[in-house]
């Protein structure tokens, strides 16, 4: 490949506590397919400090496609155009010489933007923290096969964690619903053993607090899923939906 | 709140009630569809009068009609409760945004879908099903709807108001009906294959066969 021979035109959204923000123009030469979206950012961040400017605010941590840090809706898509994939393993390949690329974040009554392209996704933890665990006796760790987990359940459950918590299902959806989300941590519990004890007061624990958090409900769309960099499915959302009603009907909790 | 009340006004809650309303009028639909359908018999109304008049005074009927009338209003409000709600998880729109790169339109529209097939439901109720009962109410005697509907679907603009409406219920359940069944939390690889066929061929037999009642009396196909 050859290196630094693409001209891109951004378009990214600006703002800070004291405006309201709004879209500013840049042009950055020298730009190589081989980049990802985000170090073509470092590119342009250079270039602002270099000239003395506030450089772009924007969440990145691992850079791997693991942690769900960055965000970015590019070009009117959560982590830009491919499937499966977040903004970090995006690269300047998939978009051609002389592209304007409009950059906004997340937009979201429950992500409000901190700065730039950066918003807050504190409410996700909180929702976590109203159900998604399990209780576990301290001391030794017991034998690893003494729980029976049928391949199956292992294997859902598996692809239902494999969620990082980035909200680009949120960032997808018209109502900025959080249900992807929210599905898939009380699926990966719900499927194995160990989450059994906390199961019903979990689904309606986790879907209160979502509720709170004021995302929107669910018009089962799919574009969540087709979103999703972890490529979260849809079965988790009607998986939700059982647990939810059914503890509701079922459990002693009033 | 009580856990009832909890649950029914939580966000799953909602989609549960707008699923179990919508497959409700649904199965309502098949009935008024089948029983309409009668007038392709082109027997001068007789076989579409005579089940008209089973249903317009059948006691049973009359009762569930009241189930029906709660299952519309609860199907329109709730909708527009999760309308409100949804509208004000994202009060900060994007600039640009690319949709149909990941959802289908009418699966977005659902909100604007059945907005249209209010406006066409109160045109409609207000052409039949509102003057029969006020008559019965009135005086005990069901008008002759057959007649109605001849003279009614004379005017071309109605009959195109009457298909404009059968479209919209087209794209309406395209995606209702799959959708109702994924917030009943019935998505399974061993049954997604069946309501989805069914569903698309609900989407297209229901509407088409409503469409063709005002556009055959139009032209005469129907007297």
């Amino acid at each position: 490949m050859s290196a630094g021979n693409m001209h891109i035109k951004l378009k990214v959204w600006r703002q800070s506590n004291t405006n309201k923000g709004g879209f500013e123009d840049y042009s950055l030469d020298g730009v190589s397919p081989d980049m990802s979206f985000l170090e073509m950012f470092d590119v342009l961040n250079e270039q602002l400090i270099e000239a003395g400017t506030e450089p772009v605010a924007f969440d990145h941590d691992c850079r791997e496609g693991i942690c769900g840090a960055c965000s970015m809706y590019i070009n009117g898509r959560p982590h830009g155009p491919l499937r499966g994939v977040t903004t970090c393993q995006l690269h300047m390949r998939s978009f051609n010489d002389g592209d304007t690329i409009v950059v906004e974040p997340w937009r979201a009554e429950a992500f409000p933007v901190i700065k730039d392209l950066v918003v807050d996704r504190d409410a996700f933890d909180r929702v976590i923290a109203a159900g998604g665990f399990i209780s576990v006796n301290t001391g030794n760790a017991q034998d690893a096969n003494s729980l029976p987990i049928p391949k199956e359940a292992a294997d859902d459950a598996f692809s239902a964690a494999a969620c990082i918590g980035c909200g680009a299902c949120v960032a997808a959806c018209k109502n900025a619903s959080a249900m992807l989300f929210v599905s898939a941590k009380i699926s990966q519990l719900a499927l194995l053993p160990q989450g059994q004890a906390e199961r019903s007061i979990r689904a309606e624990k986790m879907v209160a607090q979502m509720d709170a958090e004021g995302f929107g409900a669910c018009t089962n769309t799919g574009a969540c899923s087709a979103e999703c960099p972890k490529e979260i499915s849809m079965v988790n959302i009607a998986r939700m939906n059982r647990e939810y009603i059914g503890a509701k009907i079922s459990s002693t909790a009033v | 709140m009580s856990w009832f009340t909890q649950t029914l006004t939580s966000s799953i809650g909602k989609k549960l009630l707008m699923a179990l309303t919508g497959l409700f009028l649904i199965t309502f639909l098949v009935i008024h569809a089948g029983i309409n359908a009668m007038i392709f018999y082109n027997d001068g109304g007789e076989t579409f009068t005579h089940w008209g008049h089973f249903m317009g005074t059948n006691p049973i009927i009359r009762t569930l009609e009241i189930g029906l009338v709660a299952g519309f209003l609860i199907h329109i409000v709730d909708g527009l409760m999760l309308w409100k709600t949804n509208a004000a998880a994202r009060p900060i729109g994007y600039k640009v945004s690319n949709p149909s790169a990941n959802s289908t339109w009418y699966s977005r529209s659902m909100g604007l879908l059945g907005t249209l097939l209010l406006i066409f439901l109160v045109i409609h109720t207000a052409h039949f099903w509102i003057p029969n009962r006020s008559n019965q109410f009135a005086t005990g005697e069901e008008l002759n709807l057959y007649q109605m509907m001849l003279d009614i679907f004379q005017n071309p603009l109605v009959v195109l108001i009457y298909v404009l409406g059968c479209i919209s219920l087209f794209w309406h359940l395209l995606h209702g009906f799959k959708s109702a069944f994924q917030t009943m939390g019935w998505n399974h690889i061993k049954y997604n294959g069946l309501v989805s066929f069914i569903g698309t061929a609900y989407s297209i037999v229901i509407p088409l066969l409503f469409a063709l009642m005002p556009i055959s009396i139009y032209f005469g196909w129907v007297s």
